[in-house]
């Protein structure tokens, strides 16, 4: 028998019923993480598969009625941190998946300032990236963010103003711009939302 | 900020500020938007294979 096995050889079977039924509602929300931790769809698919198989591992470590996003989020990041510590060519990396991150949302459809909000999100250094991440996007209090990244809350709230800081001053300027397409288009676009914002309130 | 701050400059920096804010909350609804475009995605077979067979794995050794 297996380590894992036998360390779940006593548990309920209705347990873990229920602690898989949790799991697989959080896979969309463990994807879109991956997503913004490691740019492009398939790394990101792969990350978020090994943090679901993880949490599934160390289930009965898990204390159901607990914060199970949160728990299982700190899985998907420290398994991406173990991953980049692992990887020698980690910046030449994280460039390549900026730039496959490009081609990836290349849809048509899409919204413009959302392809540049992505580029320029990929721009914030990632802790700040993930930490604004985890509070503007993914609905978690600071405390649970700063839980998930095992740091201060004052640390997370400091994170978090200067990525929305610099988010703002690289769409303004339009520095994520490569191919010498007009500058400023983003933050015309943005400011369009904040206008329609504006008459809304 | 300058001495004497004319009433003028003061209506200017509130509007500013007011700006401001309304471009970190649209900046906000985009990266919701982002992220909840992901979450819509409808999962992928794979993950669900994946448990299943772990679960099976784990209920025959258990």
């Amino acid at each position: 028998m297996s380590e894992a096995a036998s360390k779940h050889a006593n548990r309920d079977p209705a347990d873990d019923e229920a602690f898989k039924r949790e799991l697989v509602k959080l896979i969309p929300h463990l994807r879109a993480f991956a997503r913004t931790l490691a740019g492009e769809p398939a790394g990101a698919d792969d990350l978020a598969q090994d943090a679901m198989m993880k949490a599934w591992d160390a289930r009965a470590s898990f204390q159901m009625g607990t914060n199970m996003k949160a728990w299982t989020f700190m899985i998907l990041r420290n398994q991406f941190y173990s991953e980049k510590r692992r990887s020698w060519r980690q910046t030449q990396l994280d460039q390549e998946a900026a730039e496959r991150t490009l081609v990836a949302v290349d849809d048509p459809e899409a919204p413009v300032a959302l392809d540049e909000l992505r580029m320029s999100l990929a721009m914030l250094p990632a802790e700040q990236r993930e930490a604004l991440v985890l509070v503007g996007a993914g609905g978690f209090a600071y405390e649970e963010a700063a839980e998930i990244c095992n740091c201060a809350v004052g640390t997370v709230k400091s994170r978090v103003s200067r990525a929305r800081r610099a988010l703002h001053a690289i769409l303004d300027d339009g520095s994520y711009e490569r191919d010498g397409g007009a500058a400023g288009d983003a933050m015309r676009s943005i400011l369009a939302d904040a206008e329609r914002l504006s008459s809304a309130r | 900020m300058i001495e004497h701050t004319p009433n003028e400059e003061r209506r200017k920096t509130s509007a500013a500020l007011d700006e401001a804010r309304l471009r970190q909350q649209a900046i906000g609804v985009r990266l919701r938007q982002m992220f909840d475009e992901v979450v819509n995605e409808p999962v992928p077979d794979e993950f669900l294979d994946i448990l299943r067979k772990a679960d099976k794995r784990s209920s025959e050794n258990g």
